[in-house]
């Protein structure tokens, strides 16, 4: 597998051949951060895109059509749309935390896309805490999210803030339970690790066998809630709240908080194949050493992506499956399914490597 | 709910929210319904229920068989359609009314097709020409007897069969339409 971090030090070593480190520093920041917008971006327009065709197919219909050849400029139009669309102040709201609200949003989702590791030697925050600072930043969309209910002073976003509120601190902790699972399977936190590790002795849905599958469909669950889609789309229920936290914004403000659920659902998909699927680790079956070779010769973010959009599409086939649950069925969902079998799963996973029952 | 046991009622959701997930994966791959209109103009079929403009059929000689009686004119309640007639005088030497111009107002028009049952003789109906928008708003204003056109000559027999006739004729003269208006189409 080709190392990433080849090409970085050599650029590092290159750039402070002609100025002095701190410059060096301060440019490959620049850059990452330039990296980081245009690949948000592009997913974005990959994601929105793919759900409307992903949705179209479910529902029987074929999807945007219209705008581009297959529809492909579709994505396009609507953000030019949404540009020039009248920033609507409203009376009495509190301008300065309603305007502030889609930044923290967008910051979380930022930070933790910055998180994930995209090929060997190509991450961009990696340290040895790194699942634990992805959980921590995960946490700011919350606060984001309650702002704009508290800011827009009108019935619709306050309720579907607190709704919001309680799913995402609920659902944090099973998300928490499932990657505490596999820290313990893999014996670090460090993410660039977990998946180097997998690379070594196979991927942790099949190295940790029943805890780990059990973790990775709790992981899926309380991911799709996290990111207020699917079956946990309460916060913004469009039958009986408009459009919940973000009924009050117009043009990109609801441009962002748009942007950023969707870029939610890839950074879960994207952890979810970090953690359990192997993230850029290739697919090895041990005794096939000609087909472990081809496989091999794939680049390591071909493998991360095709694992991550796996993801997805398991993600919107369950979207637009299952009917909205009620709010106390949500509560209890994760309260009296989700967590207790998820810490009983960390009980299993704590004896399968104490034994060394691990494939 | 809660005669069930805790883990056979995860098993029944586990086992409910599959079937659920199969089914839409069946949907996924199958033949989408959508009609893609402007491209699909010589498949598209609509059914002959359908009410879409109101239309005066006329044979091959140009002869409708409205005798401006008016009653379309009456039964109608939003007053879109405004029979002109007169006297004429025939060769043997009897007063008959005589259409002269048949407007319809597409625009007043809400299909409820209380003027087609009132036709004592059929010679009213509903197409299926549903390319009905215009720029114009005097566009929507139409005549429909034909230029030149006359009341088709009935047989004069036997006027107690009368009442069946329309009902029994309305039917075979729909066949023919539709194929003609989808001719148009293409």
């Amino acid at each position: 597998m080709f190392d990433f971090s080849i090409v970085t030090k050599w650029f590092h070593s290159l750039l402070c051949g002609v100025m002095p480190e701190w410059t060096a520093i301060g440019i490959e920041c620049l850059i990452v951060l330039l990296f980081i917008i245009v690949l948000y971006a592009i997913l974005a327009i990959v994601l929105i895109y793919m759900e409307r065709k992903v949705c179209a197919f479910f529902q029987c219909r074929i999807g945007p059509n219209r705008v581009g050849k297959w529809g492909l400029l579709q994505v396009f139009a609507d953000v030019l749309k949404m540009l020039t669309k009248e920033i609507i102040k409203m009376r009495q709201s509190d301008r300065l935390l309603h305007d502030m609200a889609p930044y923290f949003v967008l910051a979380a989702s930022f930070l933790t896309f910055a998180c994930i590791p995209w090929n060997k030697g190509l991450e961009i925050l990696d340290f040895n805490v790194g699942a634990f600072f992805f959980i921590a930043v995960s946490g700011i969309g919350v606060v984001g999210i309650l702002l704009a209910g508290w800011a827009s002073h009108s019935k619709y976003p306050i309720i579907g803030a607190m709704r919001s509120g309680a799913q995402l601190i609920s659902y944090e902790l099973s998300i928490g339970m499932t990657m505490l699972t596999v820290i313990m399977l893999c014996g670090t936190m460090q993410l660039s690790e977990i998946v180097q590790q997998q690379a070594d002795y196979g991927w942790n849905i099949v190295r940790g066998h029943v805890p780990a599958v059990l973790a990775f469909i709790i992981y899926l669950i309380a991911g799709n809630a996290e990111c207020n889609r699917g079956p946990f789309d309460l916060p913004e229920a469009e039958s009986e709240l408009t459009a919940g936290y973000h009924t009050e914004y117009s043009g990109m403000g609801f441009g962002f908080f748009y942007l950023a659920e969707y870029l939610n659902l890839f950074i879960c998909s994207a952890m979810a194949a970090t953690i359990f699927l192997g993230g850029w680790a290739p697919l090895m079956i041990p005794g096939l050493d000609g087909f472990n070779a081809v496989m091999a010769y794939i680049p390591g973010f071909v493998w991360f992506f095709a694992k991550a959009f796996f993801v997805v599409f398991l993600l919107m086939w369950i979207r637009w499956t299952f009917p909205r649950l009620r709010i106390d069925q949500l509560l209890s969902l994760e309260w009296k399914y989700l967590l207790p079998i998820s810490m009983f799963n960390i009980i299993l996973m704590a004896l399968v490597v104490c034994l060394g029952l691990t494939l | 709910m809660n005669n069930k046991s805790y883990l056979g009622g995860i098993i029944e959701a586990v086992k409910s929210l599959s079937i659920g997930m199969k089914t839409s994966l069946k949907v996924f791959f199958e033949k989408h319904e959508t009609e893609q209109y402007p491209e699909n103009r010589s498949t598209l079929h609509f059914s002959d229920r359908n009410r879409f403009c109101l239309e005066m059929p006329h044979n091959d000689k140009n002869e409708h068989k409205c005798i401006a009686c008016g009653l379309c004119q009456m039964a109608c309640p939003n007053d879109s359609i405004t029979v002109t007639s007169e006297m004429v005088t025939t060769e043997d030497g009897k007063k008959k009314r005589q259409l002269v111009k048949y407007e319809y107002n597409i625009g007043q028009c809400m299909f409820c097709n209380l003027c087609v049952q009132a036709c004592p003789h059929g010679a009213i109906r509903f197409n299926q020409e549903f390319e009905n928008a215009v720029f114009d708003k005097n566009k929507l204003l139409m005549q429909l007897n034909q230029p030149g056109s006359k009341v088709e000559e009935k047989p004069k027999p036997a006027p107690a069969a009368k009442p069946a006739a329309p009902a029994a004729a309305a039917p075979k003269a729909e066949a023919p339409a539709t194929t003609e208006t989808t001719k148009k189409e293409e």
